[in-house]
């Protein structure tokens, strides 16, 4: 009976066939290997990324009047509706990073090379659109982050020339942020970027049958375009395996870590947000990115303002376009890595940069604290044995929001020099035209403090050094 | 029926009789006609289509002039946070029609309203009564009382409403995010 079941389904959907020539299909026995398990992770993060993101819309709301609150009923209330956010929140951040692994070993491995050049485009757009997913994913969760998110999306934007506020427009759905920019970024996410993955994942997957996958590079062993294709034959031809069920025992391990690890951070971790409501009435809120796009953030505050228009215009434009060319004008040579050395060098520098920027990225020394002023005292030992006036000084500092970027004793914000030991470094006059006049990142503050203020300001300022060092002296007085 | 079995392929032997010179350019017709009628639904279809998705290129924001008050809420020489409703906000726009902006009374006379966006990268930027200048949380920016730049990337002022007193409120003209492409006021860059 089930034989006859499976014999009638053969004989209509020519399944053998099928398996023959997809899942049965022979590849390099040298493609065996632990490094080549990253694209099939990368898959099965997508297929559970469309799983728990289709049960998350049974739920969520996309209108700006109550995505909020249908999250909150997801966090709190639906069965399991945490976990569903949760494995949604890390299945997304592992895509991310499992996608980059596969991005980086094609790229170390030379599976770029001729003839897998649109092998290697379209897993270029693919990585894009899966940014595109986590940008729009992030403003879904429609929060305070989310709303400012796009505040600084439209900024962005607004600095295109000639078309700029057409572009801010386009992207908010309206003049304003409002309940036609969720909608319009609902059917990003869930519609049009998904379709778009699900298309160039087709086309990658095809061009991995027919262009075979990149055998497992051999120092010396170089990609000519006259012989490569007969080479790489004649090893399938003697070496070849089938893909299932030779090759797949690795990807199967790796796939079922990956499920186990993003079950687990789920778990342990719960859902990201929704952090405060989406008011722009509630300003007491420092907006942040997720995870993948803080070193952007970062290197906006880092850079110097002439350079900003060109790194957030232009250099993504350069960067992509030197990606997806990459098989264009280095389609031949050496594959393997230890004979290309400067692809390490590449690697290890992009990863170092994006590393450093995200790290600065979840600190922000750049941004005053805003609250510091008042809930940051002046540490104690700075306050004894100092005069009246000194000590008026030591208010000023607190009152006129010094703190905000200026640490003492290392609390306080960070975007200004330390002031512990400030007395050593400028002397009273220094500090008194600096106090009056700014410079660099330091505004004036000449309209916003008396004279006698100045003089306490600076009188208790000169008291900041330790006593085994001397004060600054002006060496023209002297 | 001969025309059907050559189109699909799989019966390449033409019944004999058939005059296939005739069935090819019948066919050629057909296909052009065809290609042809789909090009023009394609455009019906289409130009609508591209119209709605891009209509931001069509369409202008519109301004309105939008009360935020009776002038007693600002006292003279200070800077007072003010909401008003987006005057072309739809029901399900929730909380976010809610758009705040600064109000500075310099004298009984003379107003300046500054939008919250800080003019850097759009993060609301607060205002400290003390120090009188207004800081961004996201990048440090900072900026004097009357809205000029005071430190920081920013790379201008802040963005300053049009306004004017009418029957004893403040009125603004708002409804739209003020990017550095489109700025609150005309000429205003």
């Amino acid at each position: 009976m089930l034989r006859s079941i499976a014999l009638w389904l053969e004989d209509r959907l020519h399944i053998a066939k099928l398996f023959q020539a997809t899942a049965g299909h022979k590849v390099p026995q040298s493609s065996k290997s632990w490094f080549y398990v990253f694209g099939s992770g990368t898959l099965l993060c997508f297929v559970l990324q469309i799983v728990t993101g289709t049960l998350l819309a049974f739920t969520y709301v996309p209108s700006a009047n109550e995505a909020w609150t249908s999250l909150q009923y997801l966090n709190n209330e639906a069965f399991l509706g945490w976990f569903l956010r949760a494995i949604h929140n890390w299945g997304s951040i592992f895509m991310v990073a499992i996608m980059s692994a596969h991005l980086i070993q094609t790229f170390l491995f030379g599976a770029y090379k001729y003839p897998r050049e649109l092998t290697w485009v379209s897993g270029c757009f693919l990585f894009l659109c899966t940014l595109g997913m986590a940008f729009t994913g992030q403003i879904l969760r429609f929060d305070q982050d989310a709303y400012w998110g796009l505040g600084i999306g439209a900024s962005i934007m607004g600095r295109v020339p000639f078309i700029g506020a057409e572009m801010v427009h386009l992207m908010l759905g309206g003049a304003i942020i409002a309940g036609e920019t969720l909608s319009r970024f609902f059917a990003l996410h869930v519609f049009l970027v998904p379709g778009m993955i699900i298309a160039l994942l087709s086309l990658h997957l095809r061009l991995v049958l027919t262009k075979g996958i990149n055998e497992y590079p051999q120092p010396g062993r170089v990609v000519r375009k006259e012989s490569y294709v007969a080479e790489y034959e004649e090893e399938i031809e003697k070496t070849g395996v089938p893909f299932v069920p030779n090759v797949i025992g690795k990807d199967l391990i790796f796939s079922g870590c990956l499920i186990i690890a993003i079950v687990t951070c789920a778990l342990a971790f719960g859902p990201a947000g929704p952090s405060g409501p989406p008011n722009p009435t509630l300003i007491h809120t420092a907006p942040k990115p997720d995870f993948y796009f803080l070193p952007i953030f970062a290197a906006l505050s880092l850079l110097p303002a002439y350079m900003e228009t060109f790194l957030v215009l232009v250099l993504p434009v350069l960067a992509i376009a030197a990606l997806v060319l990459l098989p264009f004008y280095s389609g031949t040579g050496e594959k393997s890595y230890r004979q290309r050395p400067m692809a390490v060098v590449v690697v290890l520098l992009a990863l170092t940069t994006l590393g450093l920027l995200a790290y600065a990225g979840t600190f922000t020394p750049w941004s005053p604290h805003m609250e510091a002023w008042s809930d940051t005292p002046t540490p104690a030992a700075y306050l004894q044995g100092r005069s009246p006036l000194e000590l008026q000084g030591a208010i000023l500092m607190q009152s006129k929001q010094c703190r905000n970027c200026h640490p003492l004793n290392g609390e306080g914000g960070l975007r200004g020099p330390a002031l512990d030991t400030v007395a050593t470094r400028l002397t009273g006059d220094q500090l008194i035209r600096q106090v009056i006049q700014g410079s660099g990142n330091m505004p004036a503050y000449g309209k916003n403090l008396r004279p006698a203020e100045v003089t306490a300001l600076v009188a208790f300022m000169q008291t900041l050094r330790p006593s085994h060092q001397p004060a600054a002296r002006d060496s023209s007085k002297h | 029926m001969n025309e059907t079995n050559s189109d699909c392929g799989c019966k390449q032997a033409v019944p004999a009789g058939s005059q296939p010179a005739e069935s090819i350019s019948r066919r050629n017709l057909l296909l052009k006609i065809g290609a042809g009628l789909n090009a023009v639904a394609g455009a019906l279809v289409g130009v609508p289509l591209i119209g709605y998705a891009m209509s931001s290129f069509a369409r202008r924001s519109k301004t309105s002039w939008i009360s935020l008050g009776a002038l007693a809420k600002f006292p003279e020489g200070e800077t007072r946070l003010a909401v008003y409703r987006n005057p072309v906000s739809q029901t399900w726009d929730g909380d976010t029609a809610e758009i705040p902006c600064w109000v500075r009374r310099v004298n009984s006379e003379s107003f300046q309203v500054f939008a919250i966006n800080c003019t850097h990268l759009g993060c609301p930027v607060r205002w400290f009564q003390e120090s009188r200048l207004f800081m961004c949380p996201c990048h440090g920016g900072a900026f004097y009382e009357d809205g000029s730049h005071a430190s920081g990337p920013p790379p201008r002022g802040l963005f300053e409403y049009e306004h004017k007193v009418e029957g004893g409120e403040l009125k603004v003209l708002g409804g739209h995010l003020p990017t550095l492409a489109e700025p609150l006021r005309k000429g205003d860059a």
